[in-house]
C-alpha cells in the first residue's frame, strides 16, 4: 500500500491532458449498445424493482395508481382554490403535470443511483454496466404506466378534447427516456464517486418541482418567461403534457428537450468513455 | 476454442474516505489549491496496489488454480478475468463466453417462486429466456423440491436454496468458468448427486480458474497453480509442488515472525 498524493488526480489530469482515446468512446458506445441487448436482463430486474413496492399487499399494483390518484385529488383541490382556477380546466392540467413530473423525477431519482444500489451485482457480473441504468428507466417506465390512468380517469370526467396530435406522446415519451438514459448514465457515474451527489439530487429535484409549472401554469407567471424557458424541465413536461391536453407540440419545447439530448449526450459520452472502466472500483 | 491471455496487467484501487468521496472537500480542495492538502495529509488518496505485472496465459483444457493469503490478490485476478475490473494498464484478451461464479445465489429473489427463480439466476448467467425454459424441467427434476417450485423461496429452508442456486448455476457449461472458493452444498444426501452433476459441469468446461485455501479441492481440480503475495504471481506449476511451496513459506514466515499461529 502505497500514499500517493498525485495518484488521486493524475487521472484526471492525464485524462485532460492526452484527451480520449478512440477505443475508449467505442467501449463506452457498445456497454450503451450491449446494455440494450440484454433486454431480458434488465427487463426482468425493472420489473421485480416495481413489485418489491407492493408485494403480499392485497390491492397489488392498484396501490401504485391509487396513491397516485389521492394525491392529485387533494392537490387539486386545494390549489384549484388557491389559485381560483376553473377544475375543469385545472384538475386535467394538474393529473397530467403530476404524473409526468413522477416519471421524470424517478428517473433523475433512481438513476443517480442507478450503480450505487447495483454495487453487489457489479462486483460479481460481467454485464455492461449500461444495464442497470436500463433497468431504472424500464422501472420508472412501468410505474408510469399505472399512474397514467389517474390522468386518463380525469380527463375522461372533465371531457378533454383529444385529437391527433395525442399521438405526439409516444415521440415524446421516447425523447425523455433518450434524455433519461443520459441522466441516468452521467449522474450515476458521478453518484458512484462522489456520494453527495444523489444527495444534492435529492434536494434540487425537490426545488425543481415547485419551479416548473406543474401545480401552476405558465400564464400564472406573467413578465417572467425568460426564467420559465431557461428551465429544461418545464420544456420535458411539456412536450407530453401538451398532447395529453389535445393542444399541439410548440417548436420551442420540442427544440430545446432535443437540445438538453444532444448537449446531455455529448457530456456524458465524454465522461462515461473516460470513468466507464472505473465504476466497479468505486462502488 | 477459448484462451485468456494477461500481458503486465496491474491493478490499483484508489481508496475513498469519506473526506475524499465527498464532492464539497473535493470543490473546497481545489479552489484553496495547495495550501491546506500541504498540512491536511488525511485528504491524499491512499492507492493500494492489488495487482502487479500479471502475466499469464491459459489454453483449452486447463484448470489453475490460485494460492495465496487472504488480501494476495485472488479474489481481484479473478475479476479482472471475468472482465468486472479493467486494469489501470496491461492488456487483457479473452476468447470464449465467461461466466464469474463467485456467490451461485447472486440474484435470486425471496419474494419469487422456485421457477421464477430458475429464469432470475439463468438470466444472471448470461442466458436468453428460450434456452432458460429449455432446461427447465432438467433442472427442476434435479432440485427434487417438487412442488415447493411454486412457492416463493423464502419458505425455503437454507439447504433448498442452496439446491436451486446449485441446479441453476451448473445447467450450462461456459468456456471459461470463473470459481472463488468452489461450488459447495451443504446437504449431505445430495452431496453425491449433487458430485455427479458438478463433475459433469466442469468436464464441458474449456477453461476453469479456481481460487480457493482447500488444499484438496486445489489438489483434485486443478493441475496446474499460481502462488500469489503482495499482487504479483511469485510461482507457478504442478499444484503439489506450489502447495508446498506455500505450506513452506507460512511455516517460514511462522518461526521469523515469531507468532504462534496453530496451523491445521
Amino acid at each position: 500500500m502505497s500514499t500517493d498524493a498525485d495518484s488521486g488526480r493524475s487521472s484526471l489530469v492525464r485524462q485532460f491532458r492526452h484527451g480520449l482515446r478512440r477505443e475508449q468512446i467505442h467501449d463506452a458506445l457498445a456497454d450503451v449498445r450491449n446494455g440494450w441487448k440484454h433486454y431480458e436482463l434488465w427487463g426482468t430486474l425493472g420489473l421485480h424493482d416495481v413489485r418489491q413496492r407492493y408485494r403480499r399487499s392485497k390491492l397489488g399494483p392498484f396501490w401504485i395508481t391509487i396513491s397516485m390518484g389521492i394525491m392529485v385529488l387533494a392537490l387539486g383541490l386545494l390549489y384549484g382554490q388557491i389559485f381560483g382556477q376553473d377544475l375543469h380546466d385545472y384538475l386535467p392540467f394538474l393529473a397530467a403535470g403530476f404524473v409526468i413530473w413522477g416519471l421524470i423525477s424517478a428517473i433523475i431519482l433512481d438513476g443517480s443511483e442507478a450503480f450505487i444500489a447495483a454495487e453487489g451485482m457489479i462486483k460479481q457480473l460481467n454485464a455492461p454496466l449500461s444495464i442497470y441504468v436500463y433497468r431504472k428507466l424500464w422501472s420508472a417506465l412501468i410505474a408510469f404506466a399505472h399512474n397514467i390512468w389517474v390522468f386518463v380517469g380525469v380527463a375522461l370526467w372533465f371531457g378533454v378534447s383529444w385529437d391527433w396530435s395525442l399521438l405526439w406522446v409516444f415521440p415524446a415519451l421516447a425523447l425523455l427516456l433518450l434524455n433519461g438514459l443520459w441522466i441516468g448514465l452521467f449522474f450515476g457515474l458521478l453518484s458512484a464517486r462522489f456520494r453527495d451527489v444523489p444527495l444534492i439530487i435529492a434536494s434540487m429535484v425537490q426545488v425543481l418541482f415547485f419551479i416548473t409549472p406543474v401545480i401552476w401554469k405558465p400564464e400564472m407567471l406573467p413578465g417572467r418567461a425568460l426564467l420559465l424557458h431557461l428551465n429544461p424541465f418545464y420544456h420535458l413536461v411539456e412536450v407530453i403534457r401538451a398532447p395529453l391536453l389535445g393542444q399541439p407540440p410548440a417548436l420551442t419545447n420540442w427544440l430545446a428537450v432535443l437540445l438538453l439530448a444532444a448537449v446531455g449526450w455529448a457530456v456524458t459520452l465524454l465522461f462515461y468513455s473516460a470513468y466507464r472502466w472505473r465504476i466497479a472500483y468505486w462502488v | 476454442m477459448a484462451s485468456i491471455e494477461l500481458t503486465d496487467v496491474s491493478v490499483s484501487f484508489p481508496v475513498y474516505s469519506a473526506s475524499t468521496r465527498s464532492l464539497k472537500n473535493r470543490l473546497m480542495q481545489s479552489a484553496t489549491g495547495g495550501q491546506i492538502r500541504a498540512d491536511a495529509g488525511g485528504n491524499r488518496i491512499s492507492v493500494v496496489e492489488a495487482l502487479q505485472d500479471i502475466n499469464l496465459s491459459l489454453r483449452d483444457g486447463e484448470r489453475v488454480g490460485l494460492v495465496g493469503h487472504n488480501g494476495a490478490g485472488k479474489t481481484t485476478l479473478l475479476r479482472v478475468l471475468g472482465g468486472i475490473y479493467e486494469p489501470n494498464c496491461g492488456r487483457v484478451a479473452l476468447q470464449g463466453s465467461t461466466v464469474p461464479l463467485f456467490d451461485i445465489s447472486l440474484g435470486m429473489d425471496q419474494e419469487s417462486t422456485g421457477y421464477e427463480n430458475i429464469m432470475l439466476r439463468g438470466l444472471f448467467l448470461g442466458l436468453t429466456r428460450k434456452q432458460i425454459r429449455a432446461q427447465m424441467d432438467e433442472i427442476a427434476e434435479f432440485t427434487e423440491l417438487g412442488d415447493f417450485l411454486n412457492l416463493p423461496i423464502r419458505t425455503y429452508s437454507a439447504g433448498m436454496q442452496m439446491r436451486l442456486a446449485f441446479a441453476i448455476s451448473t445447467s450450462v457449461a461456459p468456456d471459461i468458468l470463473l470459481l472463488d472458493e468452489g461450488i459447495g452444498t451443504s446437504d449431505a444426501a445430495f452431496l453425491q448427486k449433487a458430485g455427479e452433476r458438478l463433475q459433469r459441469f466442469t468436464e464441458q468446461v474449456s477453461i476453469i480458474v479456481l481460487s480457493s485455501h482447500d488444499d484438496e479441492l486445489l489438489s483434485s481440480m486443478c493441475e496446474k497453480s499460481v502462488l500469489m503475495e503482495h499482487g504479483r504471481i511469485i510461482a507457478a506449476g504442478p499444484t503439489e509442488d506450489i502447495l508446498s511451496e506455500y505450506r513452506a513459506q507460512y511455516g517460514l514466515s511462522r518461526v521469523t515472525s515469531g507468532r504462534s499461529i496453530i496451523t491445521p
